[in-house]
């Protein structure tokens, strides 16, 4: 493996953040055909956020969460009950009416945003302490269980005035303007604010603790590292970020429902996850936008009856698209099991020696092809 | 203070359900000795390592570290009615701590069968055992408050792995290693910790004469350089009788002699232990 020296890995991503800025600026500026491009931008970073937060627990601590989408709920109705405006609420709540001690609160959506974010936390400490005695297969079905409880409790009729039972939470506020920054970029700024924050953290003396407990619990613990502190943190800490990730989620579709939180969506986060990488967040990163550009964009051709000349495609019709799906997943894991990134990080020197073996193998086809059609002259 | 007292274990018995596997054990480690733990397999060493290092807790007994008692039990619950050990109403204390609490007092220990962190490099993997020494919380370390912190941890990691001979292999992944070097690495991470009291579960397991060979220099140097105490279980014999100051031998969970190598290979129990006896 060869390394490139600092000066040329700081230029590439130097040049690499200006590209992507200026991406970011002219899938906005350029309205029009660009709508769906910018939504599932948009949407792909929320979720890029939410399978890093996932990736933290499952891939970097080794303990496998299904309880993702309870904590993207918690952050999403906190969010929401928060800060839906005043006058708007009678209009929300027609058929229950609005709790009294939240009739006249309307938080500005930051402070709702980190509020949401820190009840996901919140819950992920009480319900930690029992649930992170529990091993492997134990622990996935008990958060499995706590996502179902989440959604059950915020759709029954003792919440009603809360969360507005299973009629849901619309008019929620959505991006709005930062300054001089359009409400456009705001879920990437806070996004990567986020995300620089995980980085961070895998990368210091916590993070090593915390892939130390995924490589050998028993080592781990031997090396004097509390198991107990160091898995509740981690839990704590993946449940903040989901809980940012559910807010975000909540500012832009701007209704919510139980509904919106099913099951499926901890499945569909750990897809990501998994075909991004295990321990890999920047794997995780680029599988979010991959998987979310191809659900609801590039796939969704096949949903819709098409014909070449007279002959019409057979199978296509609407739900098409999610078989195609399903089947591209099973390759995934069938065959690349280790995801896209496996558990490295994104680096220029991996990115240089991608090209290099791909520069080799062609020229050793090419050389071989070559010979075989040199003893085919002979 | 040549013999100042490292290690006591105090008529420590461990039973599970109705399997005594070890009974009354009394074990005593001074400070800069080297001690074997000895006997045929099934015998109870390993029960008794992860009896001092906190995996289980005594089913009575106790454990004395630098002359403080530190973990302490008796029969509890069920265990009253099914225990069918000796000095019952001698400890009457509970005190259970968890391994990492163990290891934080200074008792550090390698394992049976090699448990590195596998796909961690060499680097990070004795980098880890820094953890717990380190100060600050989890804030400071996220935002690189206190960056000296994190280089005095790698400082100290690089020197550990140039004194035992890993530098030039700190960049590789642990499982990549030769047999012998993750043996190495495994003591090198334990003694990352800053320990005064080392425990090696059968260091030597799968080397060859020549290896163990090595790995007997090695142990005796690091005992020198670092300050140690060391307790060891270990199968080969040549190992056992060339380094350790005193053997223990455990048969069936009990102690049946102690002693200098030379009292060991001499003493009829111990070649009954491990040969039979002749009819």
């Amino acid at each position: 493996m060869e390394r490139l020296n600092q000066k040329t890995k700081m230029t590439a991503s130097i040049i690499a953040c200006i590209a992507l800025v200026v991406l970011l600026v002219l899938s906005y500026t350029n309205t029009g055909t660009t709508s769906m491009l910018r939504s599932v931008l948009q949407l792909g970073s929320i979720y890029a956020l939410a399978a890093a937060s996932m990736n933290l627990l499952n891939g970097f601590t080794g303990l496998f969460s299904l309880g993702h989408a309870g904590f993207m709920a918690i952050g999403a109705y906190t969010y929401a009950v928060l800060t839906i405006p005043v006058n708007k609420k009678a209009n929300v709540y027609y058929l229950y009416g609005v709790a009294d001690s939240l009739a006249n609160v309307a938080l500005p959506n930051w402070l709702g945003l980190i509020i949401g974010g820190i009840a996901a936390a919140i819950i992920a400490a009480l319900i930690g302490a029992a649930v992170l005695r529990l091993k492997s297969d134990y622990f996935a079905i008990a958060t499995l269980g706590l996502a179902e409880i989440v959604r059950i409790c915020v759709a029954s009729s003792p919440m009603a005035r809360i969360t507005n039972g299973s009629l849901g939470l619309k008019n929620i506020p959505g991006f709005t303007n930062i300054g001089f920054i359009p409400a456009y970029f705001v879920p990437f700024i806070v996004v990567a604010i986020c995300l620089v924050i995980m980085f961070l953290l895998i990368n210091c003396s916590y993070g090593r603790a915390f892939k130390a407990i995924r490589e050998d619990e028993i080592a781990a613990e031997a090396m004097g590292i509390n198991l107990a502190r160091h898995k509740q943190m981690s839990f704590i800490i993946s449940s903040f970020f989901a809980g940012i990730a559910g807010a975000l989620l909540a500012m832009f579709l701007g209704a919510i429902q139980s509904t919106t939180f099913p099951l499926m969506l901890t499945y569909n986060i750990l897809l990501i996850v998994v075909i991004g990488g295990m321990g890999s967040l920047s794997g995780s990163i680029i599988s979010a936008f991959l998987v979310i550009a191809a659900k609801e964009w590039w796939l969704r051709f096949l949903d819709v009856e098409q014909y070449i000349g007279d002959w019409q495609v057979p199978l296509l019709r609407t739900g098409f698209r999610m078989v195609v799906f399903s089947v591209i997943l099973m390759v995934v894991v069938l065959f690349w099991r280790q995801g896209i990134m496996g558990q490295k990080e994104f680096s220029w020197d991996g990115v240089y020696n991608f090209f290099r073996r791909l520069k080799t193998k062609f020229r050793g086809k090419n050389t071989k092809a070559a010979a075989e059609g040199g003893n085919a002259n002979e | 203070m040549s013999n100042q007292n490292v290690l006591r274990v105090c008529d420590a018995t461990m039973q599970f359900g109705g399997v005594v596997a070890v009974n009354n054990l009394n074990l005593e480690v001074n400070k800069g000795e080297i001690i074997g733990l000895i006997g045929p397999n099934g015998a109870g060493k390993t029960t008794a390592f992860n009896v001092i290092t906190g995996v289980y807790a005594p089913t009575n007994g106790a454990v004395e570290l630098n002359g403080e008692r530190i973990v302490e039990n008796h029969p509890q619950g069920k265990m009253r009615e099914l225990y069918n050990g000796e000095n019952l109403g001698k400890y009457n204390d509970v005190k259970v701590l968890t391994p990492d609490r163990i290891t934080k007092l200074g008792v550090a220990r390698t394992f049976q069968n090699i448990r590195l962190f596998k796909n961690l490099t060499v680097f990070d993997n004795v980098l880890i055992a820094k953890h717990m020494n380190m100060k600050g919380n989890i804030f400071s370390d996220v935002f690189r408050i206190n960056r000296k912190e994190e280089d005095r941890m790698k400082a100290e990691t690089l020197e550990l792995l140039r004194i035992l001979g890993l530098e030039e292999h700190k960049d590789d992944i642990a499982t990549s290693l030769p047999y012998g070097k993750q043996r190495h690495l495994e003591i090198a991470r334990a003694l990352a910790t800053k320990p005064s009291l080392l425990l090696l579960d059968e260091p030597a397991a799968g080397m060859n004469p020549q290896e163990s060979d090595d790995l007997m220099k090695f142990v005796g140097r690091i005992r020198n350089d670092f300050d140690l105490s060391i307790l060891m279980i270990e199968h080969h014999m040549q190992v056992i009788m060339g380094i350790c100051d005193r053997i223990y031998v455990l048969d069936y969970g009990t102690l049946i002699a102690e002693g200098t190598p030379a009292e060991i290979q001499n003493n009829p129990k111990v070649i009954e232990a491990y040969l039979g006896v002749d009819e």
